[in-house]
Protein backbone atom coordinates (compact mmCIF):
# COMPACT_ATOMS: atom_id res chain seq x y z
CA UNK A 1 0.00 0.00 0.00
CA UNK A 2 1.40 3.57 -0.82
CA UNK A 3 1.49 6.40 1.11
CA UNK A 4 -1.50 8.77 -0.02
CA UNK A 5 -0.27 12.14 -0.71
CA UNK A 6 -1.70 13.94 2.49
CA UNK A 7 -1.49 12.10 5.57
CA UNK A 8 -1.25 12.83 8.95
CA UNK A 9 1.12 11.12 11.74
CA UNK A 10 2.36 11.66 15.13
CA UNK A 11 6.09 12.56 15.32
CA UNK A 12 8.74 13.70 17.43
CA UNK A 13 11.11 15.88 15.74
CA UNK A 14 14.73 15.51 15.91
CA UNK A 15 16.63 18.05 14.69
CA UNK A 16 16.54 21.05 12.31
CA UNK A 17 18.72 23.08 9.78
CA UNK A 18 18.11 26.17 8.22
CA UNK A 19 17.14 26.28 4.40
CA UNK A 20 17.01 28.95 2.32
CA UNK A 21 15.48 32.33 3.22
CA UNK A 22 13.14 31.48 6.38
CA UNK A 23 12.35 27.94 5.91
CA UNK A 24 13.79 24.90 8.16
CA UNK A 25 14.04 20.60 6.84
CA UNK A 26 13.42 19.24 9.94
CA UNK A 27 14.06 15.66 10.78
CA UNK A 28 11.25 13.62 11.98
CA UNK A 29 10.67 10.41 13.52
CA UNK A 30 7.24 9.59 13.15
CA UNK A 31 5.25 6.49 14.49
CA UNK A 32 4.01 5.41 11.12
CA UNK A 33 7.05 6.00 8.50
CA UNK A 34 9.99 5.61 10.61
CA UNK A 35 12.56 8.83 10.08
CA UNK A 36 11.76 11.33 7.10
CA UNK A 37 12.96 14.94 6.32
CA UNK A 38 9.99 17.26 6.40
CA UNK A 39 10.13 20.94 5.07
CA UNK A 40 8.61 23.40 6.96
CA UNK A 41 7.97 26.76 4.98
CA UNK A 42 8.66 30.32 6.33
CA UNK A 43 9.34 28.99 10.10
CA UNK A 44 12.17 31.58 10.89
CA UNK A 45 9.82 34.44 10.54
CA UNK A 46 8.38 35.80 14.07
CA UNK A 47 5.12 35.57 12.13
CA UNK A 48 4.58 31.56 11.74
CA UNK A 49 1.81 29.93 13.38
CA UNK A 50 4.22 26.68 13.00
CA UNK A 51 7.59 27.04 14.45
CA UNK A 52 6.80 26.67 18.00
CA UNK A 53 5.58 23.66 17.53
CA UNK A 54 8.64 22.48 15.23
CA UNK A 55 11.12 22.77 17.91
CA UNK A 56 13.28 19.87 18.38
CA UNK A 57 12.20 17.36 20.96
CA UNK A 58 8.60 18.06 20.64
CA UNK A 59 6.09 15.30 19.80
CA UNK A 60 3.46 16.47 17.41
CA UNK A 61 0.76 15.76 15.55
CA UNK A 62 1.94 16.59 11.66
CA UNK A 63 0.17 16.86 8.46
CA UNK A 64 2.25 16.00 5.94
CA UNK A 65 2.23 16.37 1.85
CA UNK A 66 4.42 14.53 -0.33
CA UNK A 67 6.59 16.72 -2.09
CA UNK A 68 8.94 16.31 -4.66
CA UNK A 69 12.22 15.97 -3.36
CA UNK A 70 10.85 15.54 0.84
CA UNK A 71 7.64 15.90 2.59
CA UNK A 72 5.94 19.25 3.31
CA UNK A 73 5.10 20.13 6.82
CA UNK A 74 1.26 21.60 6.35
CA UNK A 75 0.06 21.37 9.85
CA UNK A 76 1.09 20.58 13.43
CA UNK A 77 0.20 20.58 16.35
CA UNK A 78 2.09 19.81 19.61
CA UNK A 79 1.56 16.97 22.06
CA UNK A 80 4.05 17.06 24.47
CA UNK A 81 6.34 19.69 24.51
CA UNK A 82 8.89 17.72 27.19
CA UNK A 83 9.43 21.41 28.72
CA UNK A 84 11.39 20.29 32.26
CA UNK A 85 14.26 19.16 29.14
CA UNK A 86 14.39 22.59 27.90
CA UNK A 87 14.73 24.35 31.05
CA UNK A 88 17.46 22.52 32.55
CA UNK A 89 20.98 22.04 30.61
CA UNK A 90 21.67 19.17 31.64
CA UNK A 91 18.66 17.03 30.93
CA UNK A 92 18.85 18.89 27.91
CA UNK A 93 22.08 17.42 27.05
CA UNK A 94 21.35 14.64 27.29
CA UNK A 95 17.76 14.51 25.16
CA UNK A 96 19.93 15.85 22.45
CA UNK A 97 22.22 12.88 22.60
CA UNK A 98 19.10 10.53 22.66
CA UNK A 99 17.84 12.35 19.64
CA UNK A 100 21.03 12.27 17.73
CA UNK A 101 21.43 8.58 18.52
CA UNK A 102 17.96 7.68 17.34
CA UNK A 103 18.70 9.22 14.02
CA UNK A 104 21.95 8.11 13.47
CA UNK A 105 19.99 4.26 14.14
CA UNK A 106 17.29 4.88 12.14
CA UNK A 107 16.98 4.05 8.25
CA UNK A 108 15.01 6.42 6.19
CA UNK A 109 11.24 5.69 6.01
CA UNK A 110 11.57 2.44 7.55
CA UNK A 111 8.66 2.22 9.96
CA UNK A 112 10.35 1.70 13.53
CA UNK A 113 7.38 1.75 16.29
CA UNK A 114 9.33 0.35 19.07
CA UNK A 115 12.24 2.83 18.66
CA UNK A 116 9.64 5.70 18.63
CA UNK A 117 7.74 4.51 21.85
CA UNK A 118 11.40 4.11 23.39
CA UNK A 119 12.54 7.77 22.59
CA UNK A 120 9.12 9.13 23.98
CA UNK A 121 9.77 7.24 27.42
CA UNK A 122 13.21 8.16 27.52
CA UNK A 123 12.68 11.77 27.18
CA UNK A 124 10.16 11.34 29.83
CA UNK A 125 12.33 9.91 31.78
CA UNK A 126 15.11 12.45 31.37
CA UNK A 127 12.68 14.70 33.24
CA UNK A 128 12.31 12.66 36.24
CA UNK A 129 14.23 11.83 39.37
CA UNK A 130 16.56 8.92 37.91
CA UNK A 131 20.45 9.63 37.16
CA UNK A 132 20.07 11.23 33.92
CA UNK A 133 22.93 9.18 32.76
CA UNK A 134 21.77 6.28 33.98
CA UNK A 135 18.88 6.51 31.59
CA UNK A 136 21.05 7.11 28.53
CA UNK A 137 22.88 3.85 28.98
CA UNK A 138 19.64 2.17 29.38
CA UNK A 139 18.32 4.02 26.53
CA UNK A 140 21.04 2.79 24.09
CA UNK A 141 21.13 -0.97 25.44
CA UNK A 142 16.91 -0.93 24.43
CA UNK A 143 17.81 1.00 21.00
CA UNK A 144 20.76 -1.47 19.61
CA UNK A 145 18.35 -3.62 20.87
CA UNK A 146 15.64 -2.40 18.48
CA UNK A 147 18.55 -1.63 16.02
CA UNK A 148 19.85 -5.66 15.69
CA UNK A 149 23.15 -4.67 17.46
CA UNK A 150 22.17 -6.26 20.84
CA UNK A 151 25.62 -6.78 22.41
CA UNK A 152 26.29 -10.31 23.72
CA UNK A 153 26.84 -10.44 27.41
CA UNK A 154 26.03 -13.68 28.84
CA UNK A 155 29.06 -15.99 26.60
CA UNK A 156 32.26 -15.58 25.55
CA UNK A 157 32.02 -14.99 21.95
CA UNK A 158 34.93 -17.13 21.72
CA UNK A 159 34.89 -19.98 23.28
CA UNK A 160 31.03 -19.96 24.46
CA UNK A 161 32.22 -20.73 27.89
CA UNK A 162 29.44 -18.67 30.45
CA UNK A 163 30.57 -15.42 31.83
CA UNK A 164 32.02 -15.85 35.09
CA UNK A 165 32.07 -13.63 37.76
CA UNK A 166 35.92 -12.60 37.49
CA UNK A 167 37.74 -10.02 35.34
CA UNK A 168 36.20 -10.38 31.84
CA UNK A 169 36.58 -8.31 28.59
CA UNK A 170 34.61 -6.50 26.40
CA UNK A 171 35.02 -6.46 22.77
CA UNK A 172 33.22 -3.81 20.49
CA UNK A 173 34.28 -5.36 17.69
CA UNK A 174 33.50 -9.02 18.34
CA UNK A 175 30.18 -6.81 19.79
CA UNK A 176 30.11 -8.38 23.41
CA UNK A 177 32.02 -10.00 26.05
CA UNK A 178 35.22 -12.51 25.96
CA UNK A 179 35.99 -14.80 28.96
CA UNK A 180 40.15 -14.04 30.15
CA UNK A 181 41.55 -16.00 28.12
CA UNK A 182 40.21 -15.61 24.88
CA UNK A 183 39.94 -12.00 25.57
CA UNK A 184 43.58 -11.22 26.79
CA UNK A 185 44.79 -11.59 23.07
CA UNK A 186 42.13 -9.95 21.30
CA UNK A 187 43.22 -6.53 19.67
CA UNK A 188 41.01 -4.03 20.83
CA UNK A 189 39.40 -5.29 23.85
CA UNK A 190 39.06 -3.90 27.14
CA UNK A 191 39.26 -5.01 30.58
CA UNK A 192 35.41 -5.28 31.99
CA UNK A 193 34.98 -5.56 35.55
CA UNK A 194 32.74 -8.25 37.67
CA UNK A 195 30.59 -5.32 38.33
CA UNK A 196 30.89 -3.54 34.96
CA UNK A 197 29.24 -6.63 33.54
CA UNK A 198 26.53 -7.25 36.28
CA UNK A 199 25.51 -3.23 35.71
CA UNK A 200 25.79 -4.19 31.82
CA UNK A 201 23.31 -6.96 31.97
CA UNK A 202 21.02 -5.21 34.21
CA UNK A 203 20.69 -1.58 31.62
CA UNK A 204 19.86 -4.84 29.36
CA UNK A 205 16.81 -6.11 30.83
CA UNK A 206 15.81 -3.35 33.68
CA UNK A 207 12.82 -1.30 32.87
CA UNK A 208 13.20 2.51 33.64
CA UNK A 209 11.52 2.17 37.00
CA UNK A 210 14.15 0.11 38.21
CA UNK A 211 16.85 2.02 37.03
CA UNK A 212 15.59 4.93 38.76
CA UNK A 213 15.89 2.97 42.61
CA UNK A 214 20.14 2.77 41.08
CA UNK A 215 22.50 4.40 42.36
CA UNK A 216 26.26 2.99 41.37
CA UNK A 217 29.60 4.83 42.03
CA UNK A 218 31.08 7.27 39.75
CA UNK A 219 34.39 5.27 38.55
CA UNK A 220 31.75 2.07 37.75
CA UNK A 221 29.14 4.27 35.98
CA UNK A 222 32.28 5.67 33.93
CA UNK A 223 33.09 1.88 32.94
CA UNK A 224 30.15 0.98 31.48
CA UNK A 225 29.45 4.45 29.89
CA UNK A 226 33.31 3.62 28.50
CA UNK A 227 32.30 0.23 26.93
CA UNK A 228 29.18 1.15 25.44
CA UNK A 229 29.85 4.31 23.85
CA UNK A 230 33.18 1.95 22.68
CA UNK A 231 30.31 -0.77 20.99
CA UNK A 232 27.89 2.34 19.76
CA UNK A 233 31.25 3.98 17.61
CA UNK A 234 32.04 0.82 16.31
CA UNK A 235 28.68 -0.22 15.24
CA UNK A 236 27.76 3.54 13.57
CA UNK A 237 31.22 3.91 12.50
CA UNK A 238 31.45 7.24 13.93
CA UNK A 239 31.23 9.71 17.37
CA UNK A 240 27.51 11.02 18.55
CA UNK A 241 28.24 14.70 17.94
CA UNK A 242 26.45 15.33 21.14
CA UNK A 243 28.16 13.40 23.76
CA UNK A 244 31.14 15.99 23.32
CA UNK A 245 28.46 18.40 25.19
CA UNK A 246 27.59 15.90 27.60
CA UNK A 247 30.71 15.34 28.41
CA UNK A 248 32.18 19.41 28.71
CA UNK A 249 29.16 20.05 31.13
CA UNK A 250 30.10 17.10 33.40
CA UNK A 251 33.48 18.34 33.25
CA UNK A 252 32.82 22.17 34.05
CA UNK A 253 30.31 20.86 36.94
CA UNK A 254 33.26 18.60 38.50
CA UNK A 255 35.56 21.90 38.26
CA UNK A 256 32.87 24.03 39.97
CA UNK A 257 32.40 21.26 42.75
CA UNK A 258 35.85 21.19 43.75
CA UNK B 1 25.21 7.12 -14.96
CA UNK B 2 23.91 10.24 -13.41
CA UNK B 3 25.63 12.98 -15.15
CA UNK B 4 26.75 15.79 -12.36
CA UNK B 5 24.99 19.04 -13.51
CA UNK B 6 28.65 20.67 -13.21
CA UNK B 7 30.51 18.56 -15.41
CA UNK B 8 28.45 19.22 -18.79
CA UNK B 9 29.25 23.37 -18.55
CA UNK B 10 32.60 24.86 -19.36
CA UNK B 11 35.22 25.10 -16.40
CA UNK B 12 34.83 28.22 -15.56
CA UNK B 13 31.40 28.24 -15.34
CA UNK B 14 31.53 25.25 -13.45
CA UNK B 15 33.47 26.70 -10.96
CA UNK B 16 31.37 29.53 -10.61
CA UNK B 17 28.57 27.03 -9.56
CA UNK B 18 30.95 25.33 -7.10
CA UNK B 19 31.74 28.26 -5.24
CA UNK B 20 27.93 29.98 -5.02
CA UNK B 21 27.23 26.47 -3.88
CA UNK B 22 29.36 26.69 -0.90
CA UNK B 23 27.50 29.68 0.63
CA UNK B 24 24.46 29.11 2.90
CA UNK B 25 21.18 27.98 1.83
CA UNK B 26 22.51 27.87 -1.50
CA UNK B 27 21.44 24.96 -2.94
CA UNK B 28 22.74 23.41 -6.43
CA UNK B 29 20.14 24.79 -8.54
CA UNK B 30 20.09 28.09 -6.99
CA UNK B 31 23.99 28.41 -7.59
CA UNK B 32 23.28 26.97 -11.40
CA UNK B 33 20.71 29.93 -11.69
CA UNK B 34 22.58 32.51 -9.85
CA UNK B 35 25.75 32.11 -12.38
CA UNK B 36 24.12 31.65 -15.83
CA UNK B 37 22.32 34.79 -14.38
CA UNK B 38 25.73 36.54 -13.67
CA UNK B 39 26.45 35.52 -17.66
CA UNK B 40 23.87 37.95 -19.20
CA UNK B 41 25.04 40.48 -16.56
CA UNK B 42 26.69 43.73 -18.38
CA UNK B 43 30.63 43.19 -17.60
CA UNK B 44 30.46 46.44 -15.81
CA UNK B 45 27.78 45.73 -13.05
CA UNK B 46 29.53 42.16 -12.59
CA UNK B 47 33.03 43.87 -12.25
CA UNK B 48 31.22 45.78 -9.62
CA UNK B 49 29.46 43.05 -7.90
CA UNK B 50 33.48 41.26 -7.81
CA UNK B 51 35.11 44.47 -6.51
CA UNK B 52 32.57 44.68 -3.59
CA UNK B 53 33.16 41.44 -2.11
CA UNK B 54 36.73 42.01 -2.32
CA UNK B 55 36.55 45.09 -0.65
CA UNK B 56 34.02 43.28 2.04
CA UNK B 57 37.03 40.95 2.50
CA UNK B 58 39.98 43.50 2.88
CA UNK B 59 38.13 46.71 4.92
CA UNK B 60 35.97 44.88 6.93
CA UNK B 61 37.60 43.14 10.21
CA UNK B 62 36.30 42.14 13.36
CA UNK B 63 35.78 44.64 16.35
CA UNK B 64 38.49 43.16 19.04
CA UNK B 65 36.04 44.26 21.85
CA UNK B 66 32.59 43.22 20.67
CA UNK B 67 33.35 40.90 17.67
CA UNK B 68 31.29 42.70 15.58
CA UNK B 69 31.98 43.40 11.40
CA UNK B 70 33.56 47.07 11.20
CA UNK B 71 35.84 48.88 9.25
CA UNK B 72 37.28 50.61 11.68
CA UNK B 73 38.66 48.91 15.61
CA UNK B 74 36.96 49.25 18.03
CA UNK B 75 33.50 49.73 16.16
CA UNK B 76 31.37 52.81 16.22
CA UNK B 77 29.37 51.46 19.18
CA UNK B 78 32.37 50.25 21.39
CA UNK B 79 34.10 53.64 20.85
CA UNK B 80 30.83 55.76 21.07
CA UNK B 81 30.77 57.94 24.33
CA UNK B 82 26.97 57.97 24.35
CA UNK B 83 26.63 53.62 24.89
CA UNK B 84 25.78 52.98 28.33
CA UNK B 85 29.28 50.57 29.29
CA UNK B 86 27.63 48.53 32.11
CA UNK B 87 25.73 46.78 30.02
CA UNK B 88 26.26 44.32 27.46
CA UNK B 89 24.29 42.61 25.01
CA UNK B 90 24.96 38.97 23.62
CA UNK B 91 23.77 38.25 20.34
CA UNK B 92 23.89 35.68 17.71
CA UNK B 93 24.76 37.21 14.90
CA UNK B 94 25.88 40.76 13.35
CA UNK B 95 22.44 41.04 11.86
CA UNK B 96 21.16 41.04 14.81
CA UNK B 97 22.85 43.85 16.11
CA UNK B 98 21.13 45.63 13.19
CA UNK B 99 17.35 44.58 14.39
CA UNK B 100 18.22 45.57 17.78
CA UNK B 101 19.65 48.70 16.71
CA UNK B 102 16.36 49.75 14.65
CA UNK B 103 14.40 48.97 17.37
CA UNK B 104 16.05 52.01 19.20
CA UNK B 105 15.75 51.02 22.81
CA UNK B 106 18.36 49.86 23.58
CA UNK B 107 21.77 52.11 24.38
CA UNK B 108 24.23 49.95 25.62
CA UNK B 109 27.23 47.90 24.35
CA UNK B 110 27.05 44.17 21.99
CA UNK B 111 28.98 41.23 22.15
CA UNK B 112 28.56 38.75 18.80
CA UNK B 113 28.94 35.10 19.13
CA UNK B 114 28.79 34.43 15.65
CA UNK B 115 26.73 31.32 16.35
CA UNK B 116 25.23 29.77 18.87
CA UNK B 117 25.70 25.65 20.36
CA UNK B 118 24.28 23.19 18.72
CA UNK B 119 25.57 20.03 20.17
CA UNK B 120 23.95 17.40 17.25
CA UNK B 121 26.04 19.40 14.67
CA UNK B 122 29.29 18.97 16.94
CA UNK B 123 29.27 23.00 17.68
CA UNK B 124 30.20 23.04 20.99
CA UNK B 125 31.00 26.61 23.31
CA UNK B 126 34.72 26.77 21.55
CA UNK B 127 33.66 27.62 18.33
CA UNK B 128 31.83 30.50 19.93
CA UNK B 129 33.47 34.23 21.32
CA UNK B 130 33.11 33.42 24.30
CA UNK B 131 36.55 33.32 25.52
CA UNK B 132 36.09 36.90 24.33
CA UNK B 133 33.24 37.87 26.32
CA UNK B 134 34.72 36.50 29.56
CA UNK B 135 37.70 38.36 29.18
CA UNK B 136 36.05 41.38 28.67
CA UNK B 137 33.46 40.84 32.31
CA UNK B 138 36.85 40.70 33.72
CA UNK B 139 38.23 43.66 32.51
CA UNK B 140 35.40 46.25 32.20
CA UNK B 141 32.83 47.80 34.44
CA UNK B 142 30.14 45.68 33.33
CA UNK B 143 26.76 45.13 35.43
CA UNK B 144 24.32 43.22 33.41
CA UNK B 145 24.69 41.01 30.77
CA UNK B 146 21.35 40.24 28.74
CA UNK B 147 21.28 37.08 27.27
CA UNK B 148 19.65 37.63 23.12
CA UNK B 149 19.67 34.80 21.67
CA UNK B 150 17.07 33.13 19.51
CA UNK B 151 14.00 32.00 21.46
CA UNK B 152 14.51 28.80 20.14
CA UNK B 153 15.97 25.55 21.36
CA UNK B 154 19.67 25.76 20.64
CA UNK B 155 19.09 29.97 21.33
CA UNK B 156 18.09 28.65 24.92
CA UNK B 157 20.71 25.91 25.33
CA UNK B 158 23.09 28.87 24.90
CA UNK B 159 21.27 30.88 27.19
CA UNK B 160 21.63 28.77 29.40
CA UNK B 161 25.31 27.92 29.37
CA UNK B 162 26.62 31.09 29.51
CA UNK B 163 24.40 32.19 32.68
CA UNK B 164 26.53 29.03 34.47
CA UNK B 165 29.42 30.84 33.43
CA UNK B 166 28.96 34.65 33.75
CA UNK B 167 26.99 34.28 36.55
CA UNK B 168 29.95 33.34 39.36
CA UNK B 169 31.95 36.25 37.51
CA UNK B 170 29.33 38.90 39.03
CA UNK B 171 27.08 40.40 36.43
CA UNK B 172 23.29 40.62 36.35
CA UNK B 173 22.41 37.89 34.12
CA UNK B 174 18.99 37.80 32.46
CA UNK B 175 17.41 36.99 29.31
CA UNK B 176 14.65 38.99 26.51
CA UNK B 177 11.51 38.39 27.55
CA UNK B 178 8.93 35.84 26.46
CA UNK B 179 6.46 37.30 23.75
CA UNK B 180 9.07 37.12 20.91
CA UNK B 181 7.44 33.60 19.21
CA UNK B 182 9.57 30.23 19.89
CA UNK B 183 11.26 29.04 16.65
CA UNK B 184 11.50 32.59 15.15
CA UNK B 185 14.55 34.47 14.47
CA UNK B 186 15.63 37.84 16.07
CA UNK B 187 16.46 39.34 12.90
CA UNK B 188 13.13 38.65 12.04
CA UNK B 189 10.93 40.37 14.93
CA UNK B 190 9.24 43.80 14.59
CA UNK B 191 10.89 46.98 16.27
CA UNK B 192 7.42 46.76 19.16
CA UNK B 193 8.41 43.38 19.90
CA UNK B 194 12.05 43.36 20.10
CA UNK B 195 11.34 46.71 22.63
CA UNK B 196 8.29 44.85 24.54
CA UNK B 197 10.94 41.96 24.50
CA UNK B 198 13.90 44.32 25.69
CA UNK B 199 11.77 46.27 28.46
CA UNK B 200 10.21 42.79 30.00
CA UNK B 201 13.43 41.28 30.06
CA UNK B 202 14.28 38.45 33.30
CA UNK B 203 17.02 37.16 35.23
CA UNK B 204 17.93 34.31 33.32
CA UNK B 205 17.72 30.74 34.58
CA UNK B 206 20.92 28.04 34.14
ZN1 LIG C 1 36.55 -17.66 25.79
ZN1 LIG D 1 32.69 46.72 18.97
Amino acid sequence: MGTPRIYKTEAIVLRQRKMGEADRVLTLHTLTHGKLDAKAKGVRKTTSRMSGHLQPLNRCMVQLVQGRTMEIIAGCETLESFQPLREDLDRLSRALYAAELADRFLAERVEAVATYRLLQETLRHLQGDADVDLVLRRYEMKLLEHAGFRPELDRCLGCEVPMGPQRNFFSPMAGGTLCPSCGAGTAGSRMLSADGLKVLRLLQRASYKEIERLNIPPALAQEVERHQRSYIACVLERDVNAAAFVERLRREQQRLEI
Amino acid sequence: MNEHPTTAAAAPVARLIEEFHKLPGVGPKSAQRLTYYLLRMPAAEARALAEAILEVKERITFCSACQNVTDVNPCRICASDRRDRTMICVVEEPLDILALERSGSYQGLYHVLHGVISPMDGIGPEELKIEELLSRLRSEEVQEVILATNPNLEGEATAMYLTRLLRPLGPKVTRLASGLPVGGDLEYADDVTLSRALEGRQEAQG
